[in-house]
């Protein structure tokens, strides 16, 4: 018998352990970052480059290629430890399913949506924004994302092991993700028709407190039905 | 009764493709939804008496 | 459970299990559709015949003696599905996941035509087939969350997995309904000059109101009927040995 390890730093060894196996796997992480790089540098391709109108578009454009880049890596986030049986052995711990669920999530959040919180002032740049919409654009994403991986994280739940498995995904997530798009893009928005962007950010923290509270319990449930 | 005359009543005012498309659209897709239905309540009546012989 | 089921007097969980509920179903079908039928015809009576015209929409007002109704129908059967849907994973109740997979395409139908005959609303009263006004915009939201339940259910090849499955997306689905509403209606306030919203409902004539609210029973009725036939058509095809239980 191994010794006894608190609740603590089981969670702690299983964020850690998402982290090395992502780090391994290095490719997989810089995809999604280079999509959103580049899949937002085609919009001013698209529309032509005046400034106003670039400046117009970036709220709406950044957070709908953040929304877009997390999703690509939802089908990862259980997949090859529900395929080799590692998810079933953390199940069958005694820690709380919960809680081993929220470390997956926070794992994704930290390989897939904070390196766009880095990213994507670099990109508003290129969008003509100003210096409090970027900061603005930052603050947004950094609680947006992890709104997102929490809401995510059903659709992954609900349709693993299911062929075909990316397109449904999108489908199940997208409508979902809508508030946090709204709420999003319409603090950068609102900056940038002179509104104070409290009232955007306050409602993606409500938003976001919903999620950290729902959405674990919603894939537990759903974890458990795939696991059945 | 509120029309004076059927070729009035067809006008509707001028909104005729309007209203008519509406209704006409509704009652053709609740009909097609019933047909769907009554199709497939056939399709297994018929499964399920394959079944049992 | 049981306990419950006795002391009431009438066992209404007999009716909970698909095996008697579908000479159960079978028995109302007729009786929903026939008046079902009858109150539409009304309906359509009043609204097209007895009606006068709206002084500010013309005779174009008439669309709203379908489209009400069915807009009423698309958020109130999504909320129906995630009430079975909620039921079926609290008692593990067969019939209440059948209930949900039977409501779901009619719900998507009656979104679908609320868009549909929302727009041939807004092509004379707005000028353009779609306008991202708040209501129009939540139903199209709507449809996409009805697409997410059929997609999945559709999806998963194992039925007791699908039934679960779908059902955690459906309650999912009802707790983000109002979030998602609110957050489109803000958002169309913060856009202002980008859209039109019909502000004020015009005010109704009794009369109009209550054609409205006889086509709208009369719709509850149909989707009543078509309902449980789906359902009866899911339990036999699921369990084929229900069959020899059927009284037609």
């Amino acid at each position: 018998m191994h010794k006894k390890l608190s609740t603590f730093s089981v969670l702690y060894k299983i964020l850690e352990r998402d982290i090395k196996v992502a780090w391994r796997r290095q490719s997989d992480v810089m995809a999604v970052f280079f999509f959103f790089i580049i899949a937002a540098s085609l919009f001013p391709l698209g529309s032509g480059a005046d400034p106003k109108l670039l400046n117009a578009m970036a709220p709406s454009v950044l957070w709908v290629t953040a929304l877009l880049s997390c999703m690509l890596s939802l089908s990862r986030m259980y997949a090859s430890d529900y395929a080799d049986g590692t998810l079933e052995q953390m199940m069958l711990s005694n820690q709380p399913t919960v809680l081993i669920v929220l470390m997956k999530i926070l794992a994704h959040w930290m390989l897939s949506g904070l390196p766009l919180v880095f990213v994507a002032p670099l990109i508003g740049l290129q969008f003509n924004l100003s210096g409090a919409q970027l900061q603005i654009l930052a603050l947004s994403l950094l609680m947006g994302t992890l709104a997102l991986s929490l809401i995510g994280s059903i659709g992954a739940t609900l349709t693993l092991g299911i062929r075909g498995t990316g397109v449904l995904i999108a489908i199940l997530v997208l409508p979902l993700y809508i508030p946090v798009l709204v709420f999003g893009a319409g603090a950068v928005n609102a900056v940038s028709i002179g509104v104070s962007p409290n009232g955007a950010l306050s409602l993606l923290g409500a938003v976001l407190a919903m999620a950290l509270v729902f959405a674990p319990l919603a894939s537990t449930a759903a974890l458990k039905i795939a696991l059945e | 009764m509120y029309w004076n005359s059927l070729s009035e009543f067809l006008a509707m005012g001028g909104y005729g493709f309007y209203v008519w498309g509406s209704f006409g659209l509704t009652f053709a897709v609740m009909t097609i939804e019933l047909w769907l239905l009554k199709k497939r309540q056939k399709r297994v009546m018929q499964l399920v008496k394959q079944e049992a012989i | 459970m049981k306990n419950l089921a006795t002391k009431s007097g009438f066992n209404w969980l007999k009716y909970a299990s698909p095996k008697t509920f579908y000479p159960l179903a079978g028995k109302l079908i007729p009786w929903c559709a026939i008046s079902a039928a009858t109150l539409i015809a009304y309906g359509l009576y009043i609204g097209l015949l007895v009606a006068p015209t709206d002084f500010q929409q013309g005779e174009g007002y008439r669309i709203i003696f379908v489209h009400v109704p069915a807009a009423w129908f698309s958020m109130f059967l999504y909320l129906l599905m995630a009430l079975y849907a909620g039921m079926g994973l609290v008692f593990n109740a067969k019939l209440s996941y059948l209930m949900a997979t039977a409501i779901a395409p009619t719900g998507a139908m009656f979104t679908l035509l609320a868009l549909v005959t929302g727009s041939l609303w807004g092509k004379p009263m707005w000028g353009a087939w779609w306008v991202w006004d708040a209501r129009l915009t939540s139903e199209l939201i709507l449809l996409f969350l009805y697409i997410g339940y059929i997609s999945l259910q559709a999806a998963i090849d194992d039925k007791t997995r699908a039934d679960k499955a779908s059902a955690v997306l459906a309650l999912v689905g009802a707790i983000n309904v109002p979030i998602i509403f609110f957050s489109v209606k803000w958002w169309n306030t913060l856009h202002q000059g980008s859209s039109i919203s019909l502000t004020k409902a015009p005010a109704m004539a009794a009369i109009m109101l209550q054609g409205m609210l006889i086509m709208a029973i009369g719709f509850w009725l149909y989707s009543i009927a078509v309902i449980l036939m789906r359902v009866r058509c899911e339990i036999l095809e699921r369990d084929s040995k229900t069959a020899m239980f059927r009284q037609d």
